[in-house]
């Protein structure tokens, strides 16, 4: 295996990554299940790339510089899922899913009769921009700001809003807007990963941004972990790389894909980090939880002892 | 304190309250008795904007009301709802925390936390603990401490004694009694009729989303309809 090879699993890896630590606020943090962010990336990746194109390959191209192209393509993402929230956030649990789901293929179906991106047959002669270094700069930008908002008042909001909505509300929570803030910012972080995914393939179909993406999205968050943001590095690091490990099993490595997830999830039903961090009180955390846990059980168990002498 | 006037609600085509009227004056109990599905819940929850009505009028202390959850308890109605609701991974502690949630006084709310735990020692004793690991007593407890740490005057209560054994019933029963000690107003729905009508001041009663009688408690409780109705045909020695 190459250097080039590796560094493009990387560079998947953290562009999915992206991505998915904007659904594991709106998922893992504020509880509401989303399979349409494929649709917000789509957004992010065709406007960015209209930024960055050339005019000379395509009229509409505006040939800008490509940091143009990932602020464009975030804020749009962003401002689009701003209305589709006003829509549908009112939307209890499962409907709400579905309106995402409908959403993202809304996207897609329009895409493919967009001809000016080349509709369904794609869209060639994205510039290719996307490195390593500036896809890891994001990712540790994107990792800080997650980590700094969920430990928040509004972070602790929205935990609230996700554990007992009605609750949240009788406390004095505005629910609507904390679930509107998670929705923007997950939007916000699935725009700029499509703009380096369109700077990273250099060509753009429709079809890379269907109902699969936004699963895939939605299953490395829970893989990670409900709320664990590095629960989600995690999954985002594993989940694309795994399929390529697999490579060794030919047209059967999305069978192992498929086994591999539901045995991880079988052995660790929460994900791999369920509500748990990998750093330094996350971990002081789980450690206390961990002898609490197994101080209650000894206690238990000389009860029942107890119990048994009694008897 | 709180004025309804001519209030409508509808689930989808079903209306659930018919045109209901009625008043809460400062420090008193006022309860709303009536049947499963008579629209008690509903009433409650339309007073703390969880439902919209589709038409009528409600005010608090003169003013409209507000139609949105948080802006109902920043204008001082707290909501202890049906089944307790308490944030079941959080600490006791942090439940009554998150009660104070849109409050800026932080030196008089640590005096609430303090009163809270004078009401209910038992929370006091489990502090620490994790609130979905309490009891049902304990949690209905809670769900009434993180109320009263919002500082509404008004307490809307939601079937308080629901689910929980002989024993507690009578310990809720005197907690709200004391919460009217603090000084507070509370709206009352309950299906024990019998103990919503012995501890409250005044009481309506509701019949499918219609208010159908409404007096003084003493009034209602002697009332033969009423006590066919829902008190059992007992006598009241």
């Amino acid at each position: 295996m190459d250097w080039f090879y590796i560094q493009g699993i990387l560079m998947l890896a953290g562009i999915n990554l992206i991505a998915v630590l904007g659904l594991s606020l709106l998922t893992g943090f504020t509880g509401l299940f989303s399979f349409g962010h494929a649709g917000f990336m789509a957004i992010g990746a065709y406007i960015g790339a209209l930024m960055t194109v050339s005019p000379t390959t395509t009229p509409a191209g505006l040939g800008l510089p490509f940091f143009v192209g990932v602020i464009a393509g975030g804020l749009g993402a962003g401002i689009v899922s701003y209305f589709i929230g006003r829509i549908t956030l009112n939307l209890k649990g499962d409907y709400f899913c579905i309106a995402t789901l409908g959403f993202g293929e809304a996207i897609r179906l329009i895409l493919n009769n967009v001809q000016i991106f080349g509709g369904s047959r794609g869209w060639p002669g994205v510039p290719y921009k996307s490195t390593l270094p500036a896809i890891i700069l994001v990712d540790v930008v994107a990792v800080l700001f997650l980590a700094n908002l969920v430990r928040s008042r509004h972070g602790r909001n929205m935990v609230a809003v996700r554990e007992e909505e009605l609750a949240a509300q009788i406390t004095g929570i505005n629910v609507f807007k904390y679930k509107m803030i998670a929705l923007v910012i997950s939007a916000v972080y699935a725009g700029v990963a499509g703009v380096f995914f369109a700077h990273y393939m250099t060509f753009l179909q429709p079809k890379m941004f269907s109902l699969t993406k936004s699963t895939e999205l939605t299953i490395i968050v829970i893989f990670g972990g409900l709320g664990s943001i590095s629960g989600s590095v995690l999954g985002a690091l594993i989940l694309t790389a795994l399929p390529e490990v697999l490579r060794a099993f030919e047209i059967w490595r999305l069978v192992f894909y498929g086994a591999a997830v539901i045995l991880i999830m079988i052995s660790r039903p929460k994900g791999l980090m369920g509500g748990m961090e990998l750093s330094p009180g996350g971990i002081r955390k789980a450690r206390a939880e961990r002898k609490a846990r197994l101080e209650a059980q000894r206690e238990m168990k000389q009860a029942q002892e107890g119990e048994i002498r009694n008897a | 304190m709180l004025e309804i006037k001519d209030l409508h609600v509808s689930y989808g085509g079903i209306r659930a309250l018919k045109g209901v009227s009625l008043q809460v004056k400062e420090g008193e109990i006022v309860t709303i008795i009536g049947a499963n599905g008579a629209g008690k819940s509903t009433l409650l929850n339309t007073i703390s904007g969880f439902l919209k009505p589709v038409r009528g009028e409600l005010r608090y202390k003169g003013k409209a009301l507000a139609r949105r959850p948080d802006l109902v308890v920043k204008s001082g109605i707290c909501h202890v709802p049906e089944g307790r609701l308490v944030f079941a991974n959080l600490t006791v502690r942090d439940n009554l925390n998150l009660g104070a949630y849109l409050r800026r006084d932080s030196a008089r709310c640590r005096e609430d936390l303090e009163k809270v735990f004078a009401l209910f020692p038992r929370l006091k004793e489990r502090e620490g603990q994790i609130a979905g690991t309490l009891s049902g007593g304990e949690q209905q407890m809670l769900a009434m401490g993180r109320a009263l740490m919002t500082d509404g005057d008004l307490v809307l209560m939601d079937e308080p004694s629901l689910g929980l054994a002989p024993l507690l019933v009578r310990t809720v029963f005197d907690i709200i009694g004391k919460i009217r000690g603090m000084g507070k107003t509370i709206l009352l729905v309950e299906q024990n009729a019998f103990k919503a009508l012995a501890i409250a001041d005044r009481a309506y009663v509701l019949e499918q989303g219609k208010i159908v009688k409404e007096g003084p408690s003493a009034q209602i409780v002697v009332d033969p309809a009423v006590r066919a109705a829902y008190l059992g045909s007992k006598s009241l020695a």
